[in-house]
């Protein structure tokens, strides 16, 4: 075994004797998400680099530990790109950080032939458990259905399971052609427009509705975007103007997001009523994700998007204890018993994504 | 643990419809096996409950007495999924087939799981919608199958498997507690259990209820159909085509034993004189359909292709997919029997891959014709044998294995989208090591405490891998078999 790893084993031997709490942590971009962080730092960046990335196979292999910047430079080098446009939130972000997070960008949409979420990019991977098993699952093909599929559940794991150690994920071809336009709307109008759209093969790879604008991006070959362009109207906004607006809404760095109360990621079906709650929307997915600035307590956001058919997580800010809504019993019992395969010391983050986990 | 099947499906008619439970073996032999039918196992019961506090019963029974539960959709699986365990209940969802709801504006069907794949589709049509997973029995084949295999089709490399096109299940565990995986939202708090869900063989929970995602119809598709003179510029074909940056809605290659073995009952108008065939489909608005045809065709024709045709007409389009649809059946007609695996492998292997069925085609003196999903790497080798010549059968098996052993080689997986089942618990051991194989009995434990929901598949025992590994280093098959294989 690379010594790099054999150290990594042994220290969640160590911490797994002495039942005592790791926290898996790299660049810490996303330190802010999820509950409270406890235990020893354990940073897995020794183990970085891209080892294969095949562009005629789809599929690009990497150590958890590369930085995410790394991995999409080499992939813009041979006209790909990860398809769920990950937030960074940072430059110190990791390929490992950002599937363990599990948070997708503005090209996670609902629409026709989707991009998909973080989940459908991961092909296989190898995890680090809470026994010291350096356990592979999945490969490197995008057709695979031997065995359960745990290197899926992986992604959004908060490292729950273990610490990931290398991914194999599915990359598609950067777009030939995008094109932003900006309509002028009301809330349910977008929401109704969105809908409406997504039942129609136009190419939408993003969305973003707040404060009465609209803005949707198209993706495809240039036939596609301009007659899908025409056919949606609104205003073009010019390129690099449009391709900065996405960037700062993936990345959480517009002025929308600045402002200072607790902010929710409400997930809901993409055709559910306007929240009607008081505070400031940001919609993006077709209506599937509703960014939520308010200082409402959490029991009035949480019931709201129950009844609305989704769930409401505290994002940013706020008392960082239960940010997550709760499972239903047999749910969380599965949980538990997971944890309990492969973390059973409870070594991995503990609490980060529910207090008995 | 209740001895005789009389006492089961006694026991069982307390609170089921007598014509909903069957023990006598002229009622039980249908289910004897699935698509798989090389194995077969006559049940001790049948039972096929029609409603929700029905299931609820005979999971209480089988739970308090510990009898195992074989869930069942069709039949038309190919791996043995739905082999009857001897001691236990065969369950039936067939009579779950109601699609539920369509919503259109919210693009989702929500069905149960005795729904057919293709009338998913059918109600959705006149929305101008449909379900994008197309396995060749999707006539036959239901939604509960379908998430139990995470079946696939021909439209995957674009649209995706079912994970990509299901938004939730809701199922039972064992012990009748209600699950629900996945939400209709984008996401679910937790892990994410739903890609555990899916394709999980009946062993996690039983489903009760699906809602899949549509997608809008596209406006048009065209296909070309391109022949090459050498089965490894074909495969190298498809490598060029991902490499040039196009995601085809369809990619497919038969061989020449294929084409020539099809040819007559479809009509298709393959070139039988190609040592391979490979049908390439745009679909989209008529402006991009045209614009990508023509970047089809300029790397087909770089790659060698030796006659290139596009389709001018839907009437057409669907000729040239008749033969690749009809290949199974046109199998059946070449053979007493067919064994088809579907092993996946790196597309820049294809073209070695074939020359390889073509060496074990004599190895093991049967023909060998192979039709499949290029685009994805995932072969559906035809192993052509006779069903009633135990040596014939035997052979046939082997040379199965041997394919998946390949796969294996070359960097791929024995199963692109039938699944483990019984038919591939030897290459698991193949494919996984031990530690990883028990991580999957864990995760089996984590949902089903008792063991009880499908015991026995997908995953094998520490004894069977021991078994395995000594008749593959006997027979020198294994040639490094401390390498680990990812």
């Amino acid at each position: 075994m690379d010594d790099i790893l054999a150290r990594m084993v042994a220290v969640v031997q160590a911490a797994a004797s002495e039942r005592r709490a790791l926290c898996i942590r790299s660049g810490g971009t996303k330190a802010f998400y999820g509950n409270t962080p406890r235990g020893t730092v354990f940073d897995p960046r020794a183990w970085s680099g891209v080892e294969n990335h095949e562009p005629s196979e789809l599929v690009i292999t990497v150590r958890a530990g590369t930085p995410l910047r790394e991995v999409e430079a080499a992939l813009a080098a041979k006209h790909q790109m990860l398809a769920f446009e990950p937030p960074h939130f940072g430059d110190e972000a990791t390929i490992g950080g950002c599937i363990a997070a599990g948070l997708a960008g503005p090209r996670r949409s609902s629409a026709g032939f989707t991009y998909g979420g973080v989940r459908e990019a991961v092909l296989g991977a190898r995890l680090l458990d809470g026994r010291g098993r350096l356990l592979r699952f999945g490969g490197t093909v995008i057709k695979n259905v031997a065995g359960y599929d745990v290197s899926r559940v992986l992604a959004g794991s908060l490292g729950v399971l273990g610490v990931i150690i290398d991914l194999s994920l599915k990359v598609l071809p950067s777009p030939e052609k995008e094109a932003t336009l900006l309509f002028e709307m009301s809330e349910t109008e977008a929401l109704q427009r969105l809908n409406n759209w997504a039942g129609r093969p136009v190419p939408l790879s993003a969305s973003c509705w707040r404060s009465n604008q609209l803005w949707v991006r198209l993706s495809g070959s240039g036939a596609a975007v301009e007659n899908a362009a025409r056919t949606l109207g609104g205003e073009k906004m010019e390129h690099s103007h449009a391709d900065a607006c996405w960037h700062s809404l993936r990345e959480q760095v517009d002025g929308w997001f600045a402002t200072a109360p607790p902010l929710w990621r409400v997930s809901l079906p993409s055709t559910a009523d306007p929240m009607s709650l008081a505070g400031e929307q940001c919609i993006e997915w077709g209506g599937a994700l509703r960014w939520l600035r308010t200082d409402l307590p959490m029991a009035v956001v949480r019931a709201r998007a129950q009844a609305l058919g989704g769930h409401a997580t505290l994002f940013r800010g706020g008392d960082r204890q239960g940010v997550f809504t709760p499972l239903t019993a047999p749910i969380a019992a599965i949980h538990r018993r997971l944890k309990d395969e492969f973390d059973p010391a409870r070594i991995f983050n503990p609490g980060r994504m529910y207090e008995d986990l | 643990m209740l001895d005789h099947a009389g006492d089961t499906a006694r026991g069982l008619r307390e609170f089921l419809p007598a014509h909903c439970v069957l023990s006598e073996p002229e009622d039980t032999r249908p289910f004897e096996c699935d698509g798989l039918t090389l194995i077969r196992q006559i049940p001790k019961v049948v039972v096929l409950p029609e409603t929700l506090v029905q299931l609820h019963g005979v999971l209480r029974f089988c739970s308090t007495h510990a009898i195992p539960i074989v869930p069942r959709g069709a039949g038309t699986g190919l791996a043995g999924s739905a082999l009857p365990h001897p001691s236990g209940v065969l369950l039936s969802m067939a009579k779950f087939n109601r699609i539920i709801r369509v919503d259109p504006q919210a693009r989702t069907a929500t069905v149960e799981p005795g729904v057919r794949n293709l009338s998913v589709s059918e109600a959705a049509a006149p929305h101008g919608l449909y379900y994008a997973p197309d396995p060749s029995s999707q006539i036959a084949c239901t939604i509960g199958g379908n998430v139990a295999e995470n079946s696939g089709g021909v439209h995957c490399l674009k649209y995706g498997l079912t994970l990509q096109n299901v938004l939730e299940v809701r199922g039972l565990t064992a012990a009748g507690e209600e699950l629900v995986f996945g939400s209709h939202a984008l996401d679910a708090p937790g892990l994410d259990l739903l890609a555990l869900a899916i394709g999980s063989e009946g062993m996690l929970a039983v489903t009760t209820e699906v809602t899949l995602r549509l997608v809008p119809v596209p406006e048009v598709a065209r296909c070309i159909m391109a022949s090459f003179a050498d089965v490894e510029h074909a495969g190298d074909a498809v490598e060029a085509l991902i490499a040039a940056g196009i995601i085809p809605a369809g990619l497919e290659m038969l061989d020449q034993a294929a084409s020539r073995m099809v040819e007559p009952f479809a009509k298709a108008g393959y070139d039988l004189d190609a040592a391979a065939v490979l049908l390439c489909e745009s679909d989209g608005s008529p402006e991009e359909v045209d614009a990508e045809i023509l970047r089809m065709v300029a790397v087909l024709k770089s790659a060698h292709a030796t006659r290139i045709q596009v389709s001018g007409s839907e009437a057409e389009r669907l000729r040239f997919w008749a033969g690749r649809k009809n290949a199974f059946p046109a199998a059946g007609r070449a053979a007493p029997a067919y064994y088809c695996t579907d092993g996946t492998i790196p597309r820049k292997h294809i073209g070695r891959m074939l020359k390889s069925i073509q060496a074990m085609e004599v190895k093991y003196g049967l023909g060998c014709p192979n039709v499949f999903h290029a685009g994805d790497g995932n072969l559906h080798p035809l192993i052509l044998f006779d069903d009633s010549d135990p040596d014939s059968v035997a052979r046939a098996e082997a040379f199965g294995a041997d394919i998946l052993e390949e796969s294996l080689r070359l960097g791929g997986t024995v199963t692109g989208e039938h699944g483990i089942g019984v038919e591939k618990l030897n290459q698991m051991c193949s494919q996984f090591d031990r530690q990883t194989l028990d991580a999957f009995l864990g995760v089996k434990r984590a949902f089903d405490p008792e063991g009880l929901l499908n015991p026995g598949k997908v995953v094998p025992s520490l004894h069977r891998c021991a078994e395995y590994g000594r008749m593959r280093v006997s027979a020198g098959a294994v040639p490094f078999p401390e390498l680990p294989r990812f």
